[in-house]
């Protein structure tokens, strides 16, 4: 069985996006260029999400992407209420009331955000009453605190994350009269998804992070090379500093049992996620849910098995790690991606590979002849040679997908080896999770002039 | 020229190594090529004020200075030619589609080659000729089209097999030919020297040059150049000439009122190499290969090939004014597809050794062509820039035509297609241009095939119903950046993609206008007409009728409600524009021109008519939306729509009444249709437009109205031998010359402009007579089309060109319209023509060198007009008058 290159690039190309900001004229005054986005699933139905929108009542834009594990139910209502709980957060007091005021009058509400969203990125219509309300709640309290001061990004994005974790986990506790809705409430609380989000405004850059996913920086030094940095840290075994803190949070006499075979509990990869209530909830308020749940979830092992030495809940928390950055000129992207992605390649090889691409043929060293001597034939055919190397770049309209292809493709040489390529996508459903993971990449591009002219204001 | 580019390329190479050289040097660097450096002082006043010292500008000096002028001033920023005439690579090449630039071009041509002998400057001419290479069939025929026009103007030029292109220049790959064009004639110079020679000259005639000097801006008083402001300190003038190249624009707007002069840089790029072991003859003529974009003439022994890409690079959108242009960066990934061009061109050279690959930017304009002329809204600033890279070969000819221009108020031939004044300000934006030169950039060597519209910078204007219409399968043009209908293409008929319906021959919507005809002549059709000109004249007094009495050749002292077709003629009695005009009260006139005289009409109008704060003129053009109902069945339509009789007895032809039409009231309705059909025109208030629409076509139902667009119209009018401005008249055509005289009222009892020439020529005779030309021999489907400009034979001699051509589907024949002349046998004198000396001759039209046979008429068919009604019985009745 054998794939061809057009079949090849029909699975890698199905999920692609890209999102362009407007510009008129060259007058940009967007720090973001535009992002590219894709995702290639291994799980059925893939269990990874991801979300970009644009904040129309304040400034600047969010994009994230979602890890979902047991399930997609807890990233798929993550990445469509995340973002509003943020964009509530970083809401001013009177644009708060307003809003409240409109909701009260059954006036036209301001729109809050502006999705830029594949058509297979879907939002459930079921649910949103329900989400819409909670988000209600949410805002009506942020408006009795009125703390009267400025909004800080930092505070803004904690505050949403934890508020949008315990709404989750509240939502299932109390269920709802509509069975599907009910039903539902409980696969997202009882199902986990990681998050990685970035939120840029002008030359601020703020990471959120909670769990496994990785948010990457490429930065393009002077002699034109590209380099990675981190912007996130993932919260696993592999992180000490992690590891510490779940410790520190647990009696002593649970050392040994709380990071078992680098998991949590010894079942849990990622250390901090939203949903999973089974690392959170009490054994009792765990048994009278799915007791009194239906009976899809009461015939479900899962969600009946108590994860073993389970003494003092919570042990798992959505609370993000997160990391400012101002950019410069030589910031040139952001990857957001999964786990998935960085399984299979490292990031010094990722920022090379994007960079690359995004370039194109501008940034290989131009040639001049100067002194030299060169025939016309030479030269014709080091631009011949120069060309190829640009047209397996070309192939790709989307970053994202380009470095999926990579990722996938690519052999020990770090080339992209078609036979591979064909060879890892051609794998049947059941096999593929254990050859690869769901991978979901997203790719934001800066405007460096745009960034350059900010830092010369300040 | 050798020694001048080695000169040159000394300096570009030095001048990369240091930077600042301008600055270290500027002091001590003379003009030393040129006959009298000028460190004096700039004079206080002058006549005339030239700004740019390149080959366009020196051109003008020369030739201004030539016609007697001597009060000159030409002031160059840097240097005298260091702009994109120093870089360009210097090939005069005459082989041009358009007339005026063939004429120019070709001038250019005479002019260098004696100006080395005039001036005493080496000009570096040689006259090497060119070959333009064919790599398909469409391309043989569009250079056999330009062949053709060139024989007639008696430059040598010769189709020649792929075979004899190889005994030209041995170097050629000729596998993937077809043919060639030939121009023994064409030239190489050193364009900068040829820049410099002029110079000299002009200088010698009087003119003072002064370089280093800065435009800042121009002062207008009241409509009128009087001054020019420099770095240096003021200069008063009544005239100023921008010649600025690629800084025309920014210097146009540099003013308190801005001139627009739409152009735009492109980067440029071409190589330089080495010479051969055995250096190539200087002789070797110069080889355009337009289907690999490329151009190659010999240089120095080795060659010198550059190209127009098909993704140019724009540059300078934001404007950036600087000295000289800077030795911008080479970029060989970009040269990379017309290297690999020239190298399968010329296979030979891939041992010769590259000495440099030179960038050097060149100004685009809109539509290809060149921009000349005077600003509409200041008299006296005139422009001469935007050459599309061929500077050299229209140089000379465009800066004689100009001179001609300040000098005499217009020039010796009928430069329209480049006047400044066909573009408005709607093609000055930024945006705009940067996306259409990189549109125009490629062009150059991209097939130019009839009926071919610009895709970029397009739905600028539109009409309220463009939607409706778009949705009803409408296929678009652009005229002036207005959105019109070509035709309709009916649901599920599929027309071919842009790029394979690029044809020569019969087109793929040749039945669907066919059927759009048809309903025209049987039926209804509404065709949205809203692009043309509209301007409202009217007056306290009767100021407005006595100065458009003078104005225009026809009486428009008719009773109110009547509609004049009428010429608005120069001294010479030649269309400045032809309009109609309804008088809607004693005091008011509105008045409909074509869609590209909207600047050029206004200009002439705001210059003729009195300044008289009684007398007003408003340009209306975007208030109104223009419905043509065409058909026998139009007077039904319009009568249930509106309930008043339209019959002739109501509405006579040539008619203008406002009324109401379905629920919108004030629908200004002209017994009109501009084809010579029947029907009615609505200038309707652009609110009512949708509503209007759909009245119409509501009703029109039981009447089988459908839409139509400009080709239906287009082929309507040219069989019914209608001439329209633009394409078959202009300011060198009378009335008397086009069968119009019973539109000049001679005798009306008030002189009104170009009287006197017509009351000549009415005693005397014309020099050329419009004529229509049915093809007799023609294979629709087979042959090729006739467009315009196609040659003319009688007995075997040629008498004119065609201005224009469409196929009549009512003669299923080919209709060409173009002007006879009457060249003495022996002299080539021009001579009357006659009546008798059209009638009494066999023609042939040359399409592509193949000739066809032709039936000449002066007046349109009166077989056609069976089912004529009452209003073509006046319209039409003047042509039988004579």
């Amino acid at each position: 069985f054998y794939l061809t290159p057009p079949q090849v690039n029909s699975i890698l190309k199905a999920n692609e996006y890209s999102f362009k900001v407007p510009e008129f004229d060259g007058k940009n005054v967007s720090s973001v260029l535009g992002f590219d986005s894709n995702q290639l699933p291994a799980n059925a139905p893939i269990e990874d999400r991801r979300s970009a929108a644009t904040c129309l009542q304040t400034r600047g834009m969010l994009l994230g992407v979602f890890d979902g594990h047991a399930g997609c139910a807890c990233a798929q209502a993550v990445s469509e209420r995340l973002f509003y709980y943020i964009a509530v957060s970083l809401l001013p007091h009177e644009t708060l009331l307003e809003i409240e005021n409109a909701v009260e009058s059954g006036r036209a509400l301001l729109p809050i955000l502006q999705w830029h969203k594949h058509p297979n990125d879907y939002f459930s219509k079921e649910a949103s009453k329900l989400y819409f309300n909670s988000l209600r709640t949410y805002w009506q309290e942020l408006i009795d605190l009125n703390s009267g001061e400025t909004t800080d990004v930092r505070e803004a994005l904690v505050n949403a994350f934890k508020r949008l974790d315990s709404d989750i986990s509240l939502e299932a506790q109390v269920g709802d009269p509509n069975s599907f809705l009910n039903y539902l409430v409980l696969r997202v609380a009882f199902s986990g998804a990681t998050a990685c989000v970035a939120h840029v405004d002008g030359v601020d850059l703020h990471i959120a992070n909670t769990g496994d996913s990785r948010a990457m920086l490429g930065v393009q030094e002077e002699d034109g090379s590209w380099s990675a940095v981190n912007l996130s840290y993932d919260h696993n075994a592999q992180n000490e500093r992690e590891v510490e803190r779940v410790r520190m949070e647990h009696p002593k006499s649970e050392e040994k049992s709380l990071v078992k075979q680098d998991r949590l509990l010894g079942l849990l990869m990622p250390f901090r996620a939203f949903g999973d209530v089974k690392f959170k909830w009490s054994i009792e308020l765990q048994k009278r849910v799915v007791e009194s749940g239906p009976d899809q979830l009461n015939d479900n092992e899962y969600t009946k098995f108590i994860p073993p030495n389970y003494h003092t809940p919570p042990y798992l928390t959505a609370e993000p790690e997160v990391i400012h950055h101002k950019l410069r000129p030589q910031d040139k992207f952001l990857v957001l991606a999964t786990d998935g992605l960085w399984e299979t390649m490292h990031r010094q090889d990722v920022a090379r590979i994007v960079g690359e691409y995004l370039t194109g043929v501008h940034h290989q060293q131009p040639i001049a002849v100067g002194g030299y001597k060169v025939t016309l034939g030479q030269m014709h055919g080091l631009l011949t040679e120069r060309r190829a190397r640009i047209s397996s770049v070309f192939e790709d309209q989307n970053a994202a997908t380009h470095l999926i292809r990579h990722a996938v493709g690519n052999n020990e040489f770090g080339t992209v080896d078609h036979e591979r390529l064909s060879k890892m996508l051609s794998l049947p459903e059941e096999l593929a999770r254990m050859y690869r993971d769901d991978i979901t990449i997203t790719v934001v591009q800066f405007n460096s002039h745009v960034i350059g002219a900010y830092q010369n204001e300040e | 020229a050798a020694r001048m580019f080695l000169r040159l390329l000394s300096d570009i190479q030095w001048r990369a190594a240091h930077p600042k050289w301008r600055r270290m040097t500027s002091s001590q660097r003379s003009t030393s090529t040129t006959a009298e450096p000028h460190p004096l002082s700039l004079p206080a006043q002058a006549q005339v004020v030239i700004c740019g010292g390149g080959i366009v500008g020196t051109s003008v000096a020369y030739h201004l200075s030539k016609m007697g002028w001597k009060d000159i001033v030409l002031l160059e920023q840097g240097r005298l030619a260091a702009g994109t005439t120093r870089f360009c690579a210097g090939i005069v090449s005459t082989a041009r589609p358009v007339s005026i630039e063939l004429k120019m071009a070709h001038y250019s041509n005479k002019l260098y080659e004696q100006l080395e002998q005039e001036t005493g400057v080496q000009t570096g001419y040689m006259k090497t000729g060119s070959i333009s290479l064919a790599q398909t069939q469409d391309r043989l025929i569009s250079l056999k089209r330009i062949a053709s026009s060139l024989n007639v103007m008696g430059i040598p030029c010769e189709i020649i097999s792929p075979k004899k292109v190889l005994q030209l220049h041995p170097l050629i790959n000729i596998h993937d030919l077809v043919g060639a064009m030939y121009v023994p004639e064409d030239a190489l110079v050193s364009s900068a020297n040829v820049s410099l020679a002029l110079a000299t000259a002009a200088s010698r005639n009087g003119v003072q040059i002064h370089e280093r000097t800065c435009v800042s801006h121009i002062t207008i008083q009241k409509g009128q150049v009087t001054g020019v402001e420099t770095d240096r300190g003021r200069i008063q003038c009544e005239y100023f000439v921008n010649c600025a190249g690629q800084w025309a624009y920014e210097l146009g707007h540099s003013g308190e009122e801005p001139v627009h002069i739409p152009l735009h840089a492109c980067e440029h790029f071409y190589l330089l190499t080495h010479p051969f072991k055995e250096p190539l003859s200087s002789s070797l003529p110069t080889v355009v290969d337009p289907d690999g974009r490329i151009y190659i003439r010999n240089w120095q022994g080795g060659i010198l090939s550059g190209g127009f890409e098909k993704n140019p690079k724009p540059l300078f959108t934001e404007g950036r004014n600087q000295l000289e242009i800077q030795n911008l960066q080479e970029d060989w990934d970009h040269f990379g597809p017309l290297l690999s061009a020239l190298l399968r061109r010329m296979p030979g050279l891939e041992a010769l050794q590259i000495m440099q690959l030179v960038n050097c930017p060149e100004s685009f304009t809109p539509d290809m062509r060149c921009i000349m002329g005077e600003s509409p809204t200041a008299r006296g600033y005139f422009v001469l820039a935007g050459m599309n890279s061929a500077g050299v070969s229209y140089g000379g000819g465009a800066g004689k035509y100009l001179a001609e221009w300040i000098v005499n108020g217009y020039p010796s031939e009928n430069v329209w297609p480049l006047d400044l004044k066909r573009f408005g300000t709607l093609q000055s934006s930024r945006t705009f241009l940067r996306h259409r030169v990189m549109e125009v950039m490629p062009l150059m060597c991209d097939l130019k095939v009839p009926r071919w519209d610009f895709q970029t910078g397009r739905q600028l204007r539109t009409s309220p119903l463009y939607d409706r219409l778009d949705a009803q399968g409408a296929r678009w043009m652009e005229k002036h950046g207005f959105e019109r209908v070509k035709y309709f293409v009916p649901p599920g008929n599929d027309l071919l993609d842009l790029d394979h319906s690029k044809t020569f021959y019969k087109p793929d919507w040749f039945d669907i206008v066919g059927s759009e005809v048809k309903c025209c002549k049987e039926a209804v059709c509404v065709i949205d007409m809203s692009s043309f000109t509209k301007f409202e004249i009217s007056s306290t007094g009767d100021q407005a009728l006595e100065s458009l009495q003078y104005l225009f050749s026809n009486d428009l002292d008719v009773p109110v409600g009547h509609v004049v077709h009428t010429g608005m003629l120069n001294e010479k009695g030649g269309y400045e524009n032809d309009c109609s005009i309804a008088r809607l009260s004693k005091r008011s006139f509105f008045m409909i021109s074509p869609t590209d005289q909207q600047v050029h009409c206004w200009a002439w109008l705001k210059n003729h008519l009195p300044d008289d704060s009684n007398l007003t003129m408003e340009d209306v053009t975007w208030k109104y939306t223009a419905l043509n109902l065409i058909g026998p069945r139009a007077v039904d339509v319009l009568s249930e729509l509106s309930y008043a009789p339209m019959t002739a007895e109501h509405f006579p032809s040539l008619f203008c009444k406002e009324m109401s039409v379905g629920y919108a009231n004030g629908i200004r309705v002209m017994s009109i249709t501009h084809t010579g059909e029947p029907g009615f025109v609505l200038y309707i208030p652009i609110e009512y437009a949708l509503h209007v629409y759909n009245e119409v076509m509501n009703m029109g139902q039981k009447y089988g109205i459908r839409n139509a667009g400009y080709y239906a119209l287009r082929s309507l009018r040219i069989e019914k031998f209608f001439a329209f401005w633009g394409q078959d008249l202009d300011a060198f055509t009378t009335p008397m010359e086009c069968g119009r005289e019973f539109q000049v009222k001679l005798d009306k009892g008030i002189q009104f402009l170009g009287q006197e020439a017509l009351w000549e020529q009415k005693q005397n005779g014309v020099y050329k007579r419009f004529t229509m030309f049915i093809l007799e021999d023609h294979d629709t489907d087979m042959d090729l089309w006739p467009w315009w400009g196609e040659p003319i034979f009688r007995n075997g001699r040629y008498v004119g060109k065609t201005t224009s051509s469409a196929y009549s589907y009512t003669l299923e024949r080919h209709v060409c319209l173009g002007f006879v002349h009457h060249f003495d046998e022996k002299t080539g004198e021009e001579l009357v023509v006659t009546t008798d000396f059209i009638n009494q001759g066999e023609y042939e039209i040359d399409i592509a060198g193949q000739r066809f046979q032709a039936k000449a008429k002066l007046y349109p068919f009166s077989s056609l007009f069976t089912q004529r009604r009452r209003k073509d019985e006046v319209e039409l009745s003047g042509y039988q008058r004579e």
